[in-house]
């Protein structure tokens, strides 16, 4: 998302790595049309010629990774080098902050290579995008646009392998095959290792994609098996992993920055005598202060540098300073909630006019209003924002964990006055990203400091810091007017949605939402219904806008599935024979037909490819209900509820068991239903599905942030409450909806979250008979 | 004063209200104990103090005078402690940042208590926070390392 933002804001240029996956794309559609040659062809040399080898075992399609910013990169040479003992290394140059890509895609590698996993060390990539393509870990498409070209690195790899051991025996190529980290001569027996084939292997020219034999199904060793453990496991379990803070320097120092507490206030005055006098504090350096629309650039403020954290924590404690508020000083949530609210009670633009919903709402027999709220909120990740910098000789080398690292280079250079080339950024393990790591402010501040001190700093965020500090996950009213016959038939629905945009953190705000937000479920009910509108409402940004984990799915699968629920309980239906009854029949949506101006937006991706297909949105809503044994009889103050939710191109559906007692509500089981394509590591997209749970639990039981006089009012765990051990979703079943590799894996680090929250309020509403409108949940139910 | 970590002593003289969470990190490089709220409510940098987990963002280094301090890299010699090895099994982690603390707690719990209940489990658990959602599978590795199932 980061980075079509960034063309939105400044228009993007093609690169070397674009042109070379346009080329790519071009080897695809020349596939397609070498098999349609095939059918009619009836020159033997011109089949033998164009004979499909194995390459069609695996079929390429195109993602929107191909029109990414420098594209994606199939290399081997660039992924993968071998060492003389058959150690094989592969980089990854996704960031890891715990889904789990930085395992899959080499073990995707690895399987198509034949390479034992045991004898694999993964390196971290730094930031460098021209030359490993795209790195933007974001919008849950690691594996969506990766696996193609791992399997396509691998089998290259593999490929050149049995070349050279071929031409070491001087045998043709068929004689001889790779499995199992060695190439044996198919008649002799023979076997040598990868090790002892590195050399003249790893010399060779990449093959074309069309010599390249793809493994089928059958043959994987790790795709779809979920046996791999993730590679930083015993790292992890023994406190060896290093993220951000992690990284020690020679004679670092340590900086704690006092930011300003309303976005864009600016410094009146500053009195540092009391903080230069604590004990180890050794410089107070000025931050320049930046309004709204800075992207992703330092707040500013005043830093304390220091021998360690703790003086340097004292040291900004001590400090007086005073601020001018700015604009946005007077902002208050109390108030705002009411302008929002207010806002969609009046037409807003429209995205979507399918039929005439006007029409039909002004002759229904009655109209229902649902009107749904979701505060702002912080990402919170265990490990707040911190990153290490080093400044020497007119360079900076950065140590962060960022989910875009190659922005967060060349935005640092660019801040620093340097070109590119003059900043290294290095990618440590994410404590947790949730997309509060896509925005490398903390690694610019890092390099700054560094800069101003000429030597190497760390610079930790607090929790505080990192709770009143980021970047705000929207808050918004999504309103939704529902018109019936009167035959109780659904005529009409009106969908409206007031939220400041994270557009605002990128351009000057005009209070208007980006494809991207109207793109995820406000212009794509999948509803068979005659007449469906959606409008976006004006809404202004006061605070630093910025994607959370599953960014407007949250509030628009709330709104849309409480509302599907609401209306089921009005009409005296059942929540999960109305909501299928509103999918409606088996159909692709288009968009011409679903009353679009355009195409759906579809998370960029190719709309044939990857198409909305409603028959893969009722199947999951169906199997997590059966799996759930819906309609079974609960006791007293228990029930089940369903959500279902297509995002990030899967499709997810969930039955949540909420048992409600004494005001508090607990959830002991979850059945979570999961089409994400081909399935390509089924361990970590469970894990995924219960991390999801308890991230979606969380949200909608605790989190809120409320803003009085523009300051953030929330701090820590203790009044921005996190899911814990004694109240968490106990059992999560994930059932994965079976695929072969044909039908393209999606995404699974986001669409597990938007379910589960209506899933759970309309849980409670079967258990308690309590409507949940506004999140968080907070008291409501005592 | 006198601290011993992790079986090696050493004598400090910095700033005794400093707490020992900030001595591990930044004067021992001991990077396992992660900071996260400062506050004692997450649980991250959970440390052993005579055996006893401790919050090691709230314990100063005054309180520490003459104690025995274990972090998660001296938890056991070769990172095969069992509740290390359940966390292993189960394939804990998802990003990994709090899962020192988590380890921490549970090998505590374990030793004061080696056959918990499911509620105590829970209840000694909650103290440490997991954003990522990991709690199923805590459990279950905690309740692998008590029962050997």
């Amino acid at each position: 998302m980061l980075h079509q933002l960034q063309s939105f804001a400044e228009s993007s240029n093609s690169t070397p790595g674009h042109t070379l996956q346009t080329a790519l794309r071009k080897v695809a559609t020349t596939e397609v049309n070498r098999r349609g040659l095939l059918k009619g062809a009836t020159g033997f040399v011109l089949a033998a010629h164009f004979l499909p080898s194995a390459a069609q075992a695996f079929e390429a399609y195109p993602t929107q990774g191909l029109n990414m910013p420098n594209g994606v990169r199939n290399d081997p040479h660039i992924f993968v080098s071998i060492a003389p003992d058959g150690q094989v290394t592969i980089i990854a140059h996704r960031s890891e902050m715990g889904t789990g890509s930085r395992t899959s895609l080499p073990m995707i590698i690895a399987d198509e290579m034949e390479a034992d996993w045991d004898r694999v060390t993964i390196v971290q990539a730094e930031g460098d995008e021209p030359k490993y393509g795209n790195q933007d870990t974001d919008g849950s498409r690691s594996l969506r646009h990766h696996i193609q070209p791992c399997r396509e690195i691998g089998a290259a790899v593999r490929k050149m392998l049995e070349l050279a051991a071929a031409r070491k025996w001087g045998v043709s190529e068929d004689m001889v095959e790779a499995s199992g980290h060695q190439v044996t001569h198919k008649t002799l027996g023979t076997r040598i290792g990868y090790g002892d084939l590195a050399a003249a292997a790893m010399a060779l020219d990449t093959p074309a994609r069309d010599q390249l034999r793809f493994k089928t199904e059958q043959e994987f060793r790790y795709i779809g098996k979920g046996q791999v453990p993730i590679y930083d496991l015993h790292d992890i379990t023994t406190g060896k992993a290093v993220y951000g803070a992690d990284v020690n320097l020679p004679n670092m120092k340590f900086a704690i920055i006092a930011r300003p507490p309303v976005v864009g206030a600016t410094i009146k005055s500053v009195d540092d005598s009391a903080a230069l006098a604590v004990p180890g504090v050794e410089k107070i350096v000025q931050i320049p202060v930046t309004p709204l629309g800075s992207k992703f650039k330092p707040l500013g403020g005043v830093a304390v540098i220091a021998k360690n954290t703790w003086a340097a924590l004292q040291g900004r404690d001590a400090l007086k300073i005073e601020w001018d508020r700015g604009e946005h000083g007077s902002f208050n949530t109390a108030d705002y909630e009411k302008e929002l609210r207010a806002s969609v009670a009046q037409p807003g633009a429209s995205v979507r006019n399918q039929g005439d919903t006007e029409a039909a709402l002004k002759s229904a027999a009655r109209i229902l209003t649902y009107e749904y709220y979701q505060p702002h909120l912080a990402h919170a990740p265990m490990e707040p924002p911190a990153a290490v910098a080093a400044f020497k000789d007119g360079k900076c080398e950065v140590w962060a964990p960022v989910q875009s690292p190659y922005t967060a280079r060349t935005d640092t250079a660019e801040y620093l006055g340097l070109k590119p080339e003059a900043v290294r950024m290095n990618v440590t393990l994410l404590g947790g990203g949730f997309g509060r790591k896509s925005k490398a402010d903390f690694a610019t501040e890092a390099a700054f400091l560094a800069k101003e001190i000429d030597g190497a700093v760390k610079v930790q965020w607090t929790r505080e810091d990192d709770i009143r500090n980021g970047y705000s996950h929207t808050s918004s009213v999504e309103r939704i007017d529902v018109g019936l016959d009167a035959d109780n038939k659904v005529t009409a629905w009106r969908h409206r949605s007031a939220a400041p945009s994270f557009l605002s953190t990128f351009v000057k705000d005009e209070g208007n939402q980006h494809e991207i937000e109207i793109g995820m479920g406000l212009e794509n009910l999948p509803y068979a219904l005659p007449n469906v509108s959606a409008e976006q409402c004006k809404a202004y940004a006061h605070t630093r806008i910025g994607w959370y984990r599953s960014v407007s799915n949250i509030p628009r699968a709330f709104a849309v599935q409480s509302a599907t629920a609401e209306l089921a309980a009005e009409l005296g239906k059942d929540q999960k024979d109305f909501l299928i009854e509103m999918i409606g029949p088996d159909r692709v949506l288009e968009a011409k037909a679903s009353g679009l101006p355009g195409k759906f937006w579809n998370q960029y991706e190719p709309q044939e490819e990857f198409p909305f297909d409603t028959a893969r949105l009722r199947a999951v809503a169906e199997l997590a209900a059966d799996k759930a044994g819906w309609g079974k009889t609960l006791p007293e103050g228990e029930g089940l509820g369903i959500a279902v939710h297509r995002s990030f191109v899967s499709y997810i559906a969930m039955v949540v068991h909420a048992k409600v007692e004494d005001g508090t509500v607990k959830v002991p089981e979850v059945h979570v239903a999961i089409d994400c394509g081909f399935p390509a590591n089924p361990e970590r997209i469970r894990s995924q599905m219960q991390g999801a749970c308890v991230f979606g639990m969380a949200t909608a039981l605790h989190l809120g942030l409320t803003f009085e006089n523009g300051e953030v009012q929330q701090g820590n765990f203790n009044d921005y409450e996190m899911v814990r051990a004694d109240n968490f979703p106990e059992v999560v079943h994930t059932h994965i909806v079976p695929h072969p590799f044909s039908v393209h894996a999606t995404g699974v680090g986001e669409p597990g979250v938007p379910p589960f929250i209506p899933a759970l309020t309309n849980a409670i509403f079967n258990a308690s008979g309590k409507r949940i409108r506004n999140l968080p949940i907070g008291d409501q139910l005592a | 004063m006198k601290i011993t970590v992790n079986g090696v002593e050493h004598s400090f003289d910095g700033d005794l209200s400093m707490p020992a969470l900030w001595y591990v990190r930044d004067e021992l490089a001991l990077s396992g104990s992660k900071f996260g709220c400062g506050t004692g409510l997450c649980g991250a940098c959970t440390i052993h103090v005579d055996g006893e987990a401790v919050r090691g963002c709230l314990v100063s280094m005054q309180e520490l005078d003459g104690k025995s301090v274990t972090t998660i890299e001296g938890l056991s010699a070769d990172g095969n402690h069992p509740v290390q090895v359940a966390w292993r099994d189960q394939n804990v982690p998802q990003c990994g940042y709090c899962q020192a603390g988590q380890i921490m707690q549970a090998a505590s719990l374990l030793k004061s208590n080696p056959k918990p209940s499911e509620q105590e489990i829970l209840e000694s658990m909650s103290g440490n926070i997991c954003r990522c959602g990991c709690y199923q599978r805590i459990v279950s590795a905690v309740r692998q390392a008590s029962t050997g199932a």
